[in-house]
């Protein structure tokens, strides 16, 4: 029994540990979530939190020990934003000439989440660090902990936000756009990906291509936009 | 080897776009300028290909990515715990009114133009 908590300590020291843990792990929800004909609640990010988060807890591993395999996915986060300009770049001819539209309505749509996370969160008592990690939920994770990290919020708190925006776009989006009566797929897929970003882009593409296209387009702009928009709000409100 | 040049390319990009950040103190983060400047490269078709293959490895496994970043709430479930019902509540009702809005606004702006769906009709 000492020679397994020996060889636990020695192996959740090294990189390997956190490096194979995120990609094992990551791989068996991926699959399961496939096997589930891909039903909402099945989730993989969600998943593979919950169980490497429940491990480390458990084990008392801390999470610097972690991130130092970790690190090694993490990094490809930068890469993986800038290649967002393909998508864009894919459908240069359809924003060229809905392009002010598009604009109009990403920047309108992208200040009431924003906004009014940030005024529910008011209401409610939140405290300042937490109100500031709200403000850019509605961005891909990536750039809202950098946004967060910049307007003083908490980077792993504004990452838990925006995936759990992420979620709750996916499962209620269908719903929430039948009652207002919005019918066409790019409006749809536009609105999903302006409020919900990757994780709402990723269930727009799984149900109709104009719909995934347009939620793309609205990632990539929802990124630019909130990176120039939050920091310059926080500076007003200052 | 074509999805590694377009790696290659990609960090290039965004490793340019912190230095511009920085250099002119932006309030964009790196990678952000590095999409732009991306945008900007995309018409020379040498970059084109391997860029394609380095995305479409890179924005299939989007979600991958995010997950170690996200197991750090375990250093912050103190407030999680004390917030947690107030903060779905907060998330929840400020997705509704995002995408409500975006998807209003939208319909109302393209209204003058029918899609090309509706154009039949």
């Amino acid at each position: 029994m000492t020679d397994f908590v020996d060889l636990w300590v020695y192996l959740s020291s090294t990189p390997l540990f956190g490096l194979t843990a995120t990609l094992v792990t990551y791989v068996v929800a991926a699959t399961t979530y496939e096997r589930l004909s891909r039903a909402p609640w099945a989730n993989p990010v969600l998943w593979s939190v919950v169980l490497i988060g429940t491990v480390l807890v458990a084990t008392r591993t801390s999470y610097p020990a972690y991130f130092a395999g970790a690190q090694f996915v993490h990094v490809l986060l930068g890469p993986a934003v800038v290649a967002l300009a393909w998508p864009l770049w894919l459908r240069r001819s359809e924003l060229r000439s809905r392009g002010g539209a598009l604009i109009v309505s990403a920047v309108v749509g992208g200040i009431a989440a924003g906004g009014s996370a940030f005024a529910l969160g008011w209401i409610f008592g939140m405290p300042d660090e937490v109100l500031r990690s709200l403000a850019p939920k509605s961005v891909t994770a990536p750039v809202a902990m950098g946004i967060a990290e910049r307007v003083g919020g908490v980077p792993a708190l504004a990452a838990v936000f925006a995936v759990a925006t992420g979620l709750v776009g996916a499962l209620s989006a269908k719903y929430l756009f039948d009652f207002l009566r919005i019918d066409a797929w790019a409006v749809r897929g536009f609105a999903l990906g302006t409020a919900s970003h990757g994780i709402g882009a990723a269930r727009a593409m799984q149900v109709n291509a104009d719909a995934g296209a347009y939620a793309g387009i609205a990632l990539g702009l929802q990124v630019l936009l909130a990176s120039l928009v939050v920091p310059l709000a926080f500076r007003w409100l200052a | 080897m074509t999805a590694l040049t377009g790696l290659a390319i990609l960090l290039l990009l965004q490793a340019a776009g912190e230095a511009l950040a920085h250099a002119l103190a932006l309030a964009l983060p790196g990678p952000v300028v590095g999409m732009a400047l991306l945008l900007a490269a995309l018409p020379v078709r040498a970059v084109r290909d391997p860029v394609k293959a380095a995305a479409d490895l890179l924005l299939g496994h989007l979600s991958l990515l995010f997950v170690p970043v996200k197991v750090g709430v375990i250093t912050h479930l103190d407030l999680v715990s004390k917030y947690g019902l107030r903060l779905l509540v907060v998330i929840a009702l400020s997705t509704w009114i995002g995408m409500a809005v975006t998807a209003l606004v939208l319909r109302s702006l393209l209204r003058p133009r029918a899609w090309p769906s509706e154009a039949h009709d």
